[in-house]
């Protein structure tokens, strides 16, 4: 009840949070599709390097994202950037990097080798091959992985606020700080419809970009 | 027209000779079935011909032109690749499959519909119902015609085939093997065929490549392999009833006996059963004015009857045509208790009939165990 309170009190500086919220994330998941799209398709080529590139983000996963952001202040502090939203759009696109590059990797690495084995049969360069088979194929996995990377972001950038990112994240620390719950609440539950929103957006645009040749069963 | 020249493959980090010193021409308009057990590199020497796989020695002309000396891309959007159902792609729909090395080839919207719509035709297939299907909405037959008509978009002059028909129950396969010699002997392609089934060899091949350990054991005609295995290989391969594989090669127009004795319809019974126990007949087919076949009547139905013929006549469904093969056409006689086949043309009018002693005859002529010859038979059915 008093959490309601609050909002209907504060639904303007609520809206402002998710909208700074909302970008950081956009923009750090933006970012990792360029960046694990592309690497998770390259790996798919070189075992040595699949191995080697899965591992290290796998090892970036499991730093505490707490930690990540407090490593983040002298590194980027390099170029004046210490905190703020660059840190936490960079530590956002590192934890995205794993669902996104594993998802992409296995996908691509399980077409059936048969149907790849159709299209340079027929004459498709390998560029046409990941093109115009392998990628259309392994769009549903890849999203898959975006969606994950895109939830978590969502949660992830919570914690971002600690660090002056700002965003929904702010009126979870300041309600602990103050003991007021209905902050707190306010906070947690906006940061979680965001995140279920936005889940089933990508979901919606995941239904239009892959084939419906794929989802019939 | 294939022409491989001493041809060998030896795969990196082995010292096997996967194929081993190949020397083989498919002639054009030919269909020729590279067969063997797995393993024995019938794969490996059909994906050399499109350069799917390097080729360590030796040379492979097509029309020719050395494979070696074309650009691998070039080279495989101008033949034709057909495998197993699971090659289309399931992202795309029937027309995009169809489409994909005429886009390939940069062909215009316009001449691309028309093509798939041509070939959707060829294969039976109702070109509004299924072009806009994904693959997974097919039927397995209707696949593999689909898996065919891609392979046949740009109506490329040589086919390569691997296990074209393998993914459909035996039924299907038998039709689609059907479809697919109609269709052959009207567009005459060079086709490699790669199956490891030597019933589908010998029935779809006009040449086989036996191919045992990378060597080519036998190269010949399906009757060659029948009839003449070079070596117990062979002979262990096509099987020991290779006796009745050939009853799939010959043609009931070669082995019918033509005008057997028939009666009329309106023949009254009382005569035609003087007739038959005169000739020593148990039944006598029956034939109206146009002489289309009615049926046959059995000696025990005559006794005692004496209106015309056909009150007494039994109706015969089962029939064959001079084009069908004789193990049809043994299947169809084992049907009725009377140990006859009988032959009608289109129209179903009577031209001949087969009975056992045609078949053991014409089978025994051509092959048996000790090379012989088991005789000739009479015109009345007799072996002398």
């Amino acid at each position: 009840m008093e959490t309601w309170r609050f909002f209907a009190l504060n639904w303007h500086e609520v809206l402002v949070l998710c909208w700074q919220h909302a970008w950081v994330v956009a923009v750090a998941v933006a970012i990792a599709i360029c960046t694990g799209v592309p690497i998770g398709i390259w790996i798919t080529f070189n075992r040595r390097a699949a191995e080697i590139v899965l591992y290290v983000a796998g090892v970036i996963m499991t730093i505490p994202s707490i930690a990540l952001f407090g490593i983040m202040i002298p590194l980027l502090s390099i170029i004046g950037q210490g905190i703020g939203t660059v840190p936490a759009i960079v530590a956002l696109v590192l934890y995205s990097q794993l669902p996104i590059i594993r998802n992409t990797y296995a996908a691509i690495k399980n077409v059936d080798p048969n149907i790849i084995d159709a299209g340079v049969g027929m004459g498709m360069t390998r560029g046409q091959v990941l093109r115009k088979v392998q990628v259309p194929m392994a769009l549903s996995v890849i999203f898959a992985g975006v969606r994950v990377a895109v939830v978590m972001s969502i949660g992830i950038g919570a914690i971002a606020a600690y660090i002056g990112a700002g965003g929904l994240g702010h009126y979870i620390f300041m309600g602990i700080n103050q003991s007021y719950d209905a902050m707190i609440n306010s906070g947690a539950l906006a940061v979680s419809v965001m995140a279920i929103v936005v889940d089933y957006i990508f979901g919606v645009i995941e239904k239009r970009l892959v084939s419906e040749g794929l989802r019939i069963s | 027209m294939i022409r491989l020249e001493r041809v060998t493959k030896i795969y990196a980090g082995s010292s096997v000779q996967a194929v081993d010193n190949v020397e083989l021409e498919i002639s054009e308009g030919e269909i020729c079935i590279l067969i063997g057990s797995s393993g024995c590199g019938k794969t490996t020497l059909m994906r050399m011909m499109n350069r799917l796989i390097s080729i360590t020695s030796g040379i492979i002309r097509i029309n020719g032109q050395n494979v070696m000396d074309m650009d691998p891309i070039e080279l495989r959007r101008g033949i034709g690749y057909a495998i197993q159902q699971i090659g289309l792609f399931p992202h795309l729909t029937v027309y995009d499959n169809i489409a994909t090395v005429p886009r390939l080839l940069k062909w215009d919207k316009q001449k691309i519909d028309d093509r798939v719509d041509a070939l959707l035709d060829l294969m039976q297939l109702e070109p509004d119902t299924f072009r806009h299907r994904y693959p997974r909405e097919l039927s397995g037959g209707q696949a593999q015609r689909i898996g065919v008509a891609r392979a046949m978009a740009t109506d490329p002059p040589v086919m390569l085939m691997d296990e074209p028909f393998g993914a459909i129950d035996p039924i299907n396969r038998e039709v689609l093997q059907d479809e697919f010699l109609k269709i052959q002997a009207k567009l005459k392609k060079t086709i490699a065929f790669v199956t490891h089934d030597i019933h589908e060899a010998v029935k779809m091949g006009d040449k086989i490549a036996l191919l045992d350990a990378g060597r080519l054991i036998q190269f010949g005609t399906p009757e060659d392999l029948l009839v003449r295995p070079k070596n117990e290989f062979v002979k262990d391969f096509v099987g020991a009833d290779r006796a009745l594989k050939r009853l799939d090669l010959l043609r009931v127009r070669d082995a019918m006996m033509t005008n057997p004795v028939h009666c009329h319809n309106g023949d009254p019974g009382a005569k035609i059963l003087e007739r038959m126990i005169e000739n020593d007949l148990n039944f006598l087919l029956v034939v109206d004015d146009q002489h289309c076949l009615k049926g046959y009547v059995k000696l025990e139905n005559l006794r005692g009857h004496h209106g015309p013929v056909e009150d007494v006549t039994r109706p015969m469904t089962l029939t064959v045509t001079p084009d069908q093969n004789l193990k049809e056409a043994l299947s169809k006689m084992l049907t009725y208790d009377i140990g006859i086949v009988v032959v009608t043309d289109e129209t179903g009018q009577l031209v001949g009939f087969l009975n056992t002693a045609t078949m053991v005859s014409v089978v025994g002529e051509t092959y048996d165990e000790h090379g012989g010859r088991w005789g000739k038979i009479t015109a009345d059915g007799r072996i002398l």
